[in-house]
């Protein structure tokens, strides 16, 4: 699995105290690791600081709440792990 | 400061948005309903309220940063430290800057000081949402008055 990956879930395990063996890519952090909107500004504020970027956590919020995205495609660990994959490719094409 | 009012900041003396540093001072008041009972013969402004008046210096901070176009509110507080007694009479340093801008969210780092000597600091995460009426926003631009707010920092 992506280094990307393991950096979250490490983020993740020692953010919110979760033992890091039941972290894994298919877990949804919201629905599997009861992580609430709080707690999340905390990993959001670690993957920012060790990935040099933003997520754009109003964006995908606003998505889901319109019904032009779901949760899982934001809060499933791959795929979170995939979008901060593309923020950093986006930020490196930038500079 | 008038405590009952939750009005923690009597003036900004100094904001840097390029630097997103900023210092407002605040007087204790020499009686307050709230010294009554914190603490009966040994009055201490209480460690929450220093707290607030960390969070409220980091609000404005966070206000002029984002242009009066969005309201910070307290979502955590970490690292929240309580050094030193601050008695009714003792006028407070507060400083503030910004650790982290995220997307919807912001995190500061804030002193208390006395003379100079640190008696409070802390963490402070705050969630920001445009305003969410214009009575909030009035309100806001009110006390800006009332503090002395640098409209120039507004300035692009």
């Amino acid at each position: 699995m992506s280094s990307t990956f393991d950096q979250v879930a490490t983020i993740i395990a020692e953010t919110c105290d979760i033992p890091r063996d039941t972290i894994t890519p298919e877990s949804h952090a919201i629905d599997d690791l009861g992580i609430d909107s709080l707690d999340f500004l905390d990993i959001a504020f670690a993957i920012d600081k060790a990935f040099g970027i933003k997520l754009p956590l109003e964006k995908w919020t606003q998505e889901v709440n319109d019904g032009n995205a779901t949760t899982e495609q934001y809060f499933v660990l791959k795929n979170l792990s995939a979008r901060i994959d593309e923020l950093v490719a986006a930020k490196g094409a930038s500079t | 400061m008038h405590l009952e009012y939750f009005k923690l900041i009597d003036r900004i003396l100094d904001l840097n948005t390029a630097e997103k540093t900023i210092v407002a001072e605040a007087r204790v008041p020499e009686t307050s309903t709230i010294f009554e009972g914190h603490f009966p013969g040994h009055p201490i402004m209480p460690g929450v309220l220093l707290i607030e008046s960390m969070a409220q210096t980091s609000g404005w901070l966070l206000l002029a940063l984002m242009k009066f176009e969005r309201m910070p509110f307290l979502a955590a507080v970490k690292e929240a430290k309580m050094r030193g007694f601050v008695s009714p009479g003792e006028v407070l340093t507060i400083e503030a800057n910004v650790l982290h801008e995220g997307s919807g969210y912001a995190m500061t780092e804030a002193r208390v000081k006395v003379g100079g000597k640190l008696r409070s600091n802390a963490t402070i995460t705050f969630s920001h949402v445009p305003f969410p009426n214009p009575e909030l926003r009035g309100h806001m631009d009110e006390e800006a008055k009332r503090i002395g707010f640098p409209q120039q920092a507004l300035l692009p």
